[in-house]
């Protein structure tokens, strides 16, 4: 194809890429660098028969002036990622400088929304990504050996949970954990504590949101590795069997290694779309014991005060950190990429 | 492959008929349950006293005379006008779908017959979109939004949406196409036809079955978006997903949960029906990326 045809080609998609999110990823970081005007303030002396009296208020009009002038607001340079909403530079160095033991500092730090937020994603991420795998390869060995008709059934209700919206399907399990809900009762009368409610305990809550997560995602990772399970090379198997290898052995040693490719595309998307953890927080109205990154972008986003360079700012924090997360995935491609050249 | 040596023992067997019971249990109990709750009163769906009233529901008896109602849906739809959400929902993926798809398949196309190193890099650009949480890109979208006006209305969520949808898209249709065969095209261009007429008449006649997976896909991310949809989006023009947002906030301190709960059970009922439909798609997609890397 040549140049041309192919510039005509790809020019709606790269134009709709390059207007929606190359430049909201530059505008995002300009905003983070700015910080809203002040208010105008306007000093009045009034003086009368006893005496002046000086007046301050708001000057409404310059004040608007101002902002329609420069809408970003005063350039603030990097002062808003090391506020305390953010990387909270002084105060973590008051905790190291103040602290007792290296506990009591990362006690400390959760303190600090910003690294709240991370703690929890970074846990979030690291605990239901692992454990989606071993869920979805579970259940994608077990449905293999249904009979086939079966299967398709299987298949059909396994979709559901990630087929749904990730705030619907919260939405769903957190009426259910309710302690008036179904399962909410059923967990109180198997732990035998009629005041257990699930949403009032921290650790409560992530276990909670982590089971979420795992129900979610594992499906996906179930219909990948059933996929590859259609493919798996029967001689390998049968030769395996013929040398005696017992059940265990077989998955072990011809079905795990058949898979493993499998299992760094699950993990590297995965590790990609928990770290964005954001709808199950609202759902399960969650806030006041785990904030994510996301949602702390969120929370400054709405209401009535829009916060928009603190919002940049967090945004700019967790483009910085996917960044990260992807950079084994890039080189990959880029392996792979080689290869084939 | 149901040879002697392939059986598998009576004890292993309810092992795993077992297994796979309870992760059917886990996967479809709560929207049964949910469905069926939706029918009842508040006091029913969420009892102090038993768990069986949400399914015998002794208190929407009393109300109501019969032991299912409606009055769930009514609230929701008529009276919190929640048929306007569900509306703009359709709106916003019908438009969604084919606008992505339209230069969705144009650049998935150009992509694969292009055998310039070029295509490498625009591809991992596009992986790199893929990977940036819609939430950071609004805040990016807020303020120029504001000061051209183009912040509430439809059509700006629209564009937005299709825009984030685009990497995905063209991961998906760039490896549909390279499965079909080039000398298809090149046949039809030593004939005389321009690169254009080629995708115009061989291509667009065979590219089906990839598009409509695409397609389902781009459906259910415009479906399912709450971040973007949340935040450009005016309470007159909301979708069904921020919509149930909003409902949390305001029924439950007039007692109205039951409205929400219809009203997540009326948005799942289009999703239920999809995978009825298209599960042979949605599978095949979803292990086309996978499989292949």
């Amino acid at each position: 194809m040549k140049h041309k045809t192919f510039f005509w080609f790809f020019l709606p998609t790269a134009l709709a890429m390059l207007l929606f999110i190359a430049f909201p990823i530059i505008s995002v970081v300009i905003q983070s660098l700015f910080t809203p005007h002040e208010a105008v303030l306007l000093t009045v002396e009034n003086c009368g028969p006893f005496g002046c009296t000086t007046e301050t208020s708001i000057d409404q009009e310059a004040t608007a002036a101002l902002k329609l002038a420069e809408p970003l607001g005063r350039f603030a340079g990097l002062s808003i990622y090391l506020d305390r909403g953010h990387l909270a530079v002084n105060e973590v160095a008051a905790l190291w400088s103040g602290r007792e033991s290296l506990g009591g500092f990362f006690d400390g730090l959760k303190n600090l929304p910003f690294y709240r937020a991370m703690y929890f994603t970074l846990t979030y991420t690291f605990v239901v990504t692992p454990l989606l795998i071993v869920l979805g390869f579970a259940i994608a060995v077990g449905v293999n050996s249904l009979h086939r008709h079966l299967k398709g059934l299987v298949i059909f209700f396994s979709l559901l949970p990630m087929i749904v919206t990730p705030l619907i399907g919260s939405l769903i399990l957190f009426w259910m954990i309710d302690s008036r809900g179904v399962l909410g009762s059923a967990i109180q009368f198997l732990a035998d504590d009629p005041d257990l409610s699930l949403k009032a305990s921290t650790a409560l809550t992530w276990i909670t949101l982590m089971v979420y997560g795992v129900w979610h995602s594992a499906p996906f990772a179930f219909v990948v590795f059933y996929a590859g399970l259609q493919t798996l090379p029967q001689d390998t198997l049968e030769s395996a069997m013929i040398d005696g290898a017992s059940r265990w052995q077989q998955i072990r040693y011809v079905v795990i290694p058949h898979l493993m490719p499998l299992v760094t595309f699950v993990a590297l998307i995965q590790l990609m779309d928990n770290f964005r953890v954001f709808e199950p927080i609202v759902g399960f109205n969650a806030e006041a014991h785990a904030t994510s990154l996301s949602w702390i972008i969120f929370n400054d986003l709405g209401g009535e005060t829009r916060l928009l360079s603190s919002a940049a700012a967090t945004s700019v924090l967790t483009i910085i950190g996917v960044a990260i997360l992807l950079s084994p995935v890039l080189v990959r491609t880029w392996r792979d990429f080689n290869a084939k050249t | 492959m149901s040879s002697k040596a392939t059986q598998q023992p009576l004890s292993l067997r309810i092992a795993i008929y077992a297994f796979i019971g309870i992760w059917l249990m886990m996967a479809a109990f709560p929207f049964l349950w949910t469905l069926w709750g939706s029918f009842k009163v508040e006091l029913d769906f969420f009892s102090i006293t038993n768990w069986k009233d949400a399914l015998f529901g002794p208190r929407t008896e009393a109300t109501y005379g019969s032991s299912l109602t409606g009055a769930g849906y009514e609230g929701a739809w008529i009276q919190e006008e929640f048929w306007r959400a569900v509306l703009n929902t359709f709106i916003v993926c019908f438009f969604v779908v084919c606008t992505s798809l339209t230069i969705g398949t144009l650049g998935g196309y150009a992509l694969s017959r292009s055998g310039f190193k070029y295509t490498f890099w625009l591809l991992i650009i596009a992986l790199i979109f893929r990977a940036m949480p819609p939430i950071t890109l609004v805040s990016g979208y807020l303020l120029p939004f504001f000061e051209w006006n183009l912040w509430g209305i439809l059509p700006t969520s629209i564009i937005v949406l299709v825009a984030i949808n685009q990497p995905f898209t063209l991961w998906m249709l760039h490896s549909f196409f390279q499965k079909i065969p080039k000398e298809l095209d090149e046949s039809a261009k030593v004939d005389g036809c321009t690169q254009f007429q080629a995708f115009r008449h061989v291509i667009i006649p065979v590219m089906w079955p990839g598009v409509i997976t695409t397609g389902l896909f781009s459906f259910l991310l415009a479906y399912n978006d709450f971040a973007v949809t949340a935040m450009l989006l005016s309470k007159e023009n909301q979708t069904m997903v921020p919509k149930i947002a909003s409902f949390l906030g305001t029924t439950q301190t007039e007692g109205n949960v039951m409205f929400a709960v219809a009203a997540v059970v009326s948005a799942t009922v289009p999703l239920f029906i999809l995978v009825m439909f298209f599960q042979r798609q949605i599978v095949s997609g979803l292990t086309a990326g996978a499989v292949k890397g």
